[in-house]
């Protein structure tokens, strides 16, 4: 089953990643991101099957990322909300030099 | 090798994998934030399904916790704070030729991530001669995943609760109304 | 270093004064330090200033006008004028007195070797290891003694004839800065440590030909010595580079000892001293870069007699006698110094005998003699150069003194009534021996001793450097060599001729600036008349000073059949110039029969005479007019009071197409058009440009990036898996 799982994996990070790409607001694309990363834990615990429990440790570990990704990345959308009415990222270029 | 699973595993487990394909499409393809928001709470569920599957009990668990139960409930939260339920508004999906290109994109990604998975990976990453099977834990669930955690990985367990405190603090500064005192 | 310091040790001259030579450049440098702190503070006005005072003609900026502008008389003197006159002469004088002390050390230590006094390491790299070194043998020993006792001679003449000048402590100072590099030049124990000092004087040269550059022509005439000099310069530079790569060294002592290996008559030889003979060339102003010393008169007389006549333009003689072990060894480069010498005293001669400017006549006279003692060097007879370099330094300094006292008696008089007349043209001259007999008398000596007439020091280096050419006709490796397909005995007898005749017109030429200037009836002017007087005794002594030596300098070097004190000076240099005499010689003294030795001198006073003679009778001082008066020139005398054109066709066909080149090609295209267009600009137009396109990734649009980024990774891994 492990082939399969991997295999799995990949095409949900795929789907993730052309989330990223197509979407614009902001808080989709954030949520495209914990699918990426769902993907990723995908294949840690398939992997622990052959390697051990280390794989589900760092799985641990990846969710607690996340939780702290989306509470400072969740502060930030709202601080750019505040600024300008929008999460849609056509109209934030902020990050323009 | 693990022992060969029986058919009825098998089934449940592209009968999950194929929901959280599914769901995932879904997900991307909504044009409303709660809906994809919902859908995203589908994958999960169904991962932490193939998760328990996996006989990786504890990870399942704090999968429907965390995951499910927690982060998406503060997405869900966010959304409908700042309002942004209507699908009406400007869509926030690229056009046509936006999404045949993130197509492209995407499958060139999956053949390379799969290319490599196959040819390199599982070539170089050989199965340990002496394989840790999965099968039912000896220190339960929680004791499986814990005992390393607190012993092999304590000093990264630690940093991450550093991590955790940062980001709370971080939140709470990023996201205060500035003069907040004043209102 | 151990080698050295052992035969330091054994050498007679070490722990002797000699070990002090260092001393005899620092004074000169201590009197510029000073005069040169002196001269930053301003002059000091005593009168207004006089607009005539400038006394020059801008309107008529004629060619032989260049200058005319010498010599100013401001009403104006330097509120430190007072300490530079002590201190500018005294460190000369000092200088003077401890070479004379080291010269008396070495009568009687019979040194065969150089002393060389190694000050500090100054470029070790490689395989190149040079020191600052000074190096006293009985060849710089001799120099040093002309350098710093002419030079003290002419610093107290210049007290005289500088003193109301506003710009006396920078004279001074110069004029200190020229010493102390001249003897640089000649002390230096290696090639590299001579070429400082060779540079160094070509720079005070600029200074000092361009004193008054407020003129432009001054200025202009500064620029073209520097820049022919530079010309030379390049010679010398690619002959050093020449010697290092093909010996590995540089020192004097280390390349006479091993020129051998080079090769007789080699290429490579043969091309090291040619082009060192560029470099002097360029330095001792032979063809074809001679035209910038007549020019260089622009600067103060006693700057002409002190560097460009006494010192700075000899350096070539010195640098061919200096590298005698190598010019000995190629006939080619030693017959092409001689007959260039050759053929410049002569063209020189030739101009000298049209010349109005008392300076200029002096100035050909002197290319003309230089040419002499290329002759002399470059036959082999290195003795007889230096020689005729040493009487050449009393009688041309005491010559150009001579012209600066007339000069200055002559623009003294000319500023009294106001008059713009050229202060410098003989025509305006003529009966000075009344006003001026002091100078009179003492320039005639000079004359006479220019002219070769016995028993005056020019006629002994005159006739030994004829004779040496005559005598190695036959029997020397010059006579066998071929130059240019034409053996080198006939050239060495055309050589001859050539001398001989530049001998009659140096005669001639020098007679007639003598009867122009003292001789007939005074044409300055009536009012003028009554202010010409004799110069002040600061000015006078030196001329005596220099009179005496230009009448006994012959002793030094009497010829060999006068018996036993004769050839001193010769037997002198032989340490240091004999082998290589010797070897062109084929290892015995060049000699002639008595009889043919008295035949020769014969023929030599003989010409001379005959050209006093001829300039005397055929020159009418009483016909002349004054300058403003004076019909052009026609023929064959238009075109030697023109120098030949010689500017003119250097300036037609190297200086402007040079500077057509320089401002159509190098300007326009290169400058303007590759650098500037496509380099400066191009680059950073390309800069802009890049940076453009990189403002336009800088979108601010996360949704880009991400595209990138997604784009990047299938990159990495694309490559990843292709590998």
């Amino acid at each position: 089953m492990i082939p399969e799982a991997l295999a799995l994996s990949a095409v949900l990070f795929t789907i993730g990643a052309i989330g990223v790409l197509t979407r614009r607001n902001a808080i989709l694309i954030f949520m495209c991101v914990e699918l990426m990363l769902n993907a990723v834990n995908l294949t840690f615990v398939a992997l622990s099957k052959l390697y051990g429990v280390t794989g589900q440790v760092f799985v641990v570990f990846v969710m607690t990322v996340a939780a702290a990704e989306a509470a400072v990345g969740l502060a930030i959308i709202i601080a750019i909300f505040r600024h300008g009415q929008t999460v849609n990222l056509k109209n934030i270029n902020l990050l323009k030099g | 090798m693990p022992p060969s699973p029986g058919l009825f595993y098998q089934v449940h487990f592209y009968l999950f994998g194929l929901l959280a394909i599914a769901s995932a499409l879904a997900f991307v393809t909504r044009k409303s934030p709660i809906a994809a928001a919902l859908w995203l709470v589908s994958v999960m569920f169904n991962l932490a399904a193939l998760y328990v599957m996996m006989d990786a009990h504890f990870v399942g668990a704090i999968q429907v916790l965390v995951y499910a139960g927690a982060i998406m409930v503060v997405f869900l939260f966010v959304v409908m704070l700042l309002n942004l339920g209507h699908a009406d508004e400007l869509s926030d999906i690229r056009g046509t030729w936006g999404r045949i290109a993130a197509g492209a994109v995407g499958l060139a990604l999956l053949a390379q991530i799969m290319a490599m998975s196959r040819t390199r990976f599982l070539s170089v990453l050989q199965p340990p001669t002496n394989p840790v099977f999965g099968g039912p834990p000896d220190r339960g669930a929680i004791g499986t995943v814990a005992q390393p955690l607190f012993t092999e990985h304590l000093l990264a367990f630690e940093l991450t609760s550093i991590l955790l405190l940062t980001a709370i603090v971080g939140a709470v500064a990023v996201g205060k109304r500035k003069g907040a005192n004043d209102t | 270093m151990l080698l050295q310091e052992a035969a330091g040790a054994a050498h007679p001259l070490s722990g002797t004064l000699a070990e002090w030579i260092w001393l005899v450049p620092a004074l000169p440098f201590l009197g510029f330090v000073v005069n040169g702190l002196l001269s930053l503070v301003p002059a000091t006005h005593l009168g207004p200033a006089d607009p005539s005072a400038a006394g020059h003609e801008h309107g008529q900026a004629g060619h032989e006008d260049r200058g005319a502008h010498d010599d100013h008389h401001h009403v104006t003197r330097h509120r430190n004028a007072g300490i530079v006159s002590l201190v500018g002469p005294a460190v000369l004088g000092l200088a003077f007195a401890l070479t004379a002390a080291i010269f008396i050390g070495m009568l009687g230590a019979h040194a065969e070797a150089p002393f060389v006094r190694t000050l500090f390491p100054w470029i070790v790299t490689g395989d190149l290891t040079l020191n600052a070194a000074l190096q006293v043998d009985q060849l710089s020993i001799v120099m040093t003694m002309v350098v710093t006792g002419v030079g003290f001679l002419i610093h107290v003449f210049s007290v005289g004839y500088m003193q109301d000048d506003p710009g006396y402590p920078r004279y001074f100072a110069y004029l200190n800065l020229f010493v102390f590099f001249m003897l640089v030049l000649v002390l230096g124990a290696s090639y590299p440590v001579m070429f400082v000092g060779w540079e160094g004087v070509g720079l005070c040269s600029y200074l000092l030909i361009g004193f008054w550059f407020t003129d432009k022509a001054n200025a202009d005439a500064g620029k073209k010595a520097f820049v022919m000099n530079r010309i030379g310069d390049f010679g010398f530079l690619v002959a050093m580079f020449l010697l290092f790569a093909n010996l590995g060294t540089l020192d004097f002592a280390a390349v006479s000892g091993r020129a051998a290996e080079l090769g007789e008559g080699g290429a490579v030889i043969t091309a090291i001293g040619l082009f060192f003979f560029l470099g002097c060339a360029g330095k001792s102003a032979q063809i074809p870069l001679y035209t910038w010393l007549p020019d260089a008169m622009a600067g103060p007389t006693p700057v002409s007699a002190l560097i460009h006549a006494a010192t700075m333009v000899t350096a070539g003689v010195y640098l061919v006698a200096r590298s005698a072990a190598i010019f000995s060894l190629t006939p080619v480069a030693s017959l092409t110094v001689a007959l260039v010498g050759a053929i410049t005293a002569l063209f020189a001669a030739t101009i000298g005998l049209k010349q109005w400017d008392i300076k200029k006549v002096l100035a050909y006279s002197t290319v003309s003699q230089l040419g002499y003692m290329f002759i002399g060097v470059g036959v082999g007879a290195y003795s007889a150069g230096v020689f005729h370099l040493v009487t050449h330094a009393f009688f041309k300094a005491l010559l150009f003194l001579g012209s600066g006292s007339v000069i200055f008696a002559m623009h003294r008089a000319f500023h009294h009534t106001g008059s713009h007349a050229d202060a410098q043209d003989m025509r305006n001259m003529g009966g000075l021996r009344r006003f001026m007999p002091w100078t009179f008398g003492l320039m005639w000596i000079a004359t006479l001793a220019i002219a070769g007439i016995p028993p005056l020091s020019g006629f002994f280096s005159k006739d030994e450097i004829l004779a040496s050419v005559f005598a190695r006709t036959s029997h020397s490796t010059l006579a066998e060599a071929s130059w240019a397909g034409i053996p080198g005995s006939a050239l060495l007898m055309l050589i001859y001729v050539l001398g001989l005749a530049a001998a009659l017109l140096t005669a001639v030429y020098m007679t007639r600036m003598m009867l122009y200037t003292f001789h007939g009836p005074n044409r300055s002017g009536d009012a003028e008349r009554s202010h010409l007087a004799e110069a002040p005794w600061i000015m006078t002594i030196p001329l005596a000073v220099l009179g005496v030596l230009s009448a006994t300098g012959g002793l030094i070097n009497l010829p060999a059949f006068l018996g036993a004190p004769a050839q001193k000076l010769h037997h002198w240099l032989e340490p240091v110039t004999g082998a290589a005499s010797m070897h062109i010689t084929h290892g015995e003294e060049a000699h002639l029969a008595l009889g043919t030795e008295m035949a020769l001198i014969a023929l030599a006073v003989a010409i001379a005479v005959a050209g006093m003679a001829y300039a005397y009778a055929r020159l009418k001082p009483a016909a002349l007019v004054p300058k403003d008066q004076s019909p052009a020139a026609h023929g064959i005398e238009r075109v030697l009071e023109h120098k030949y054109y010689v500017d003119e066709i250097y300036d037609r066909t190297i200086v402007r197409p040079v500077v057509a080149l320089s401002r159509r090609v190098l300007w326009r295209g290169m400058d303007t058009g590759l650098i500037d267009g496509l380099f400066v600009n191009g680059s950073a137009y390309f800069m802009r440009s890049l940076g453009w396109m990189g403002a336009r990734l800088q979108s601010g649009q996360v949704g880009t990036y991400a595209w990138v980024l997604v784009i990047g990774v299938l990159a990495v891994l694309g490559a990843f898996s292709l590998s």
